[in-house]
């Protein structure tokens, strides 16, 4: 019995881990890929609003953001309604149709998200889409939250 | 020549050991700053602008619904007070006629839910209400994947082999016309369409 054990024992007990680094590349290779780093700076208040008919949507490099709300002043207050686009809020909505004529041209699919206040009234929605109609990107998502089955 | 043998016996190599570890800090940084979250929400396609010269297609009354929604977020439906839970049959009734009650519509793909807000309206509500519109077609399409032996819509659109048409949605498609407020409101500006 006893000679049995000791030749059990002598045979190697290791995990190969040569391999463990290239694993760990493809991970990391993964992750560096879906990551988007750039976060934007949100300047306006964003409360999505609930839907249950809606979609995904998968290719995230084509999605530009448009956000509509009420502008975050100092001190927690809310001020009036404004557009931001990236990073800057908009002063004149007639800038919206450049902005997005030019990202239009770099990449033809741009889906455009609408990420509006649920606060917020629907007229200076109408005004953002006669300047994306203008602009020629008709592509459209009104982002929500999904309704929670109740 | 003694000393000279002694260093190329010497082998030159890099430590790999660490690697791994050098690895996992990466790994962890980009899990932590990854975020998977999918953007979601309601899909619409809108019209290009229109152009001055040419005047509007004419629509007969029958294969328009519209749907109005005023400041308070009282919805109306063909001039009719309805809550907001009433919307997505009528809709579905309205689109899913063909021909059979005079005063809705013709066929499916004739339909247009007509949609339109006040200015002063609040986005909660159009949402609300554009998505009882959209969940009305999007029943109609489920109904239809279930006749023809599919679990629902998406089932049927997830078997659906690759290049082929998608026939129910051909059937039933999203006519839904988000219509320009009047414009009562001075501040508006004319963005020429």
């Amino acid at each position: 019995m006893s000679v049995h054990f000791k030749k059990k024992a002598r045979a190697k007990q290791e995990i190969p881990t040569a391999s463990l680094p290239d694993i760990i590349f493809m991970l990391l290779i993964f992750f560096m890929v879906t990551t988007v780093l750039r976060e934007v700076d949100l300047k306006v208040r964003v409360q999505l609003p609930d839907a249950e008919a809606i979609q995904k949507i998968e290719q995230k490099r084509l999605v530009s953001y448009v956000y509509i709300g009420p502008e975050k002043l100092a001190g927690n207050q809310l001020g009036e309604n404004r557009v931001q686009i990236d990073d800057a809020l908009i002063p004149v909505m007639t800038e919206i149709r450049q902005i997005l004529f030019r990202r239009l041209q770099d990449e033809p699919r741009t889906i455009i998200s609408l990420r509006v206040d649920e606060e917020s009234e629907t007229g200076i929605l109408y005004d953002v889409q006669q300047e994306l109609r203008e602009a020629g990107t008709l592509r459209i998502n009104y982002s929500t939250k999904r309704l929670s089955p109740s | 020549m003694g000393l000279l043998k002694r260093r190329t016996s010497r082998e030159a190599e890099i430590p790999t050991a660490s690697m791994a570890d050098i690895a996992f800090l990466l790994l962890i940084f980009f899990l932590v700053t990854t975020t998977i979250d999918v953007d979601t929400g309601i899909y619409m396609e809108l019209p290009p602008p229109l152009d001055e010269n040419t005047p509007p297609p004419e629509i007969p009354d029958r294969n328009i619904l519209t749907v109005l929604v005023n400041s308070q977020g009282d919805v109306l439906l063909e001039k009719e007070f309805v809550q907001i839970n009433d919307i997505r049959p009528s809709v579905k009734r309205f689109v899913a006629n063909r021909g059979a009650d005079p005063t809705l519509s013709d066929s499916p793909g004739k339909a247009i839910v007509s949609f339109k807000t006040e200015r002063q309206s609040k986005y909660e509500q159009y949402v609300k209400v554009l998505d009882e519109i959209k969940m009305g077609f999007n029943e109609l399409r489920s109904e239809e994947a279930r006749a023809r032996g599919f679990r629902d819509y998406a089932d049927y659109r997830a078997r659906l082999p690759e290049g082929a048409e998608d026939e129910i949605s051909a059937e039933y498609p999203y006519r839904i016309s988000i219509a320009e407020p009047d414009a009562t409101n001075p501040s508006a500006e004319g963005t020429g369409a």
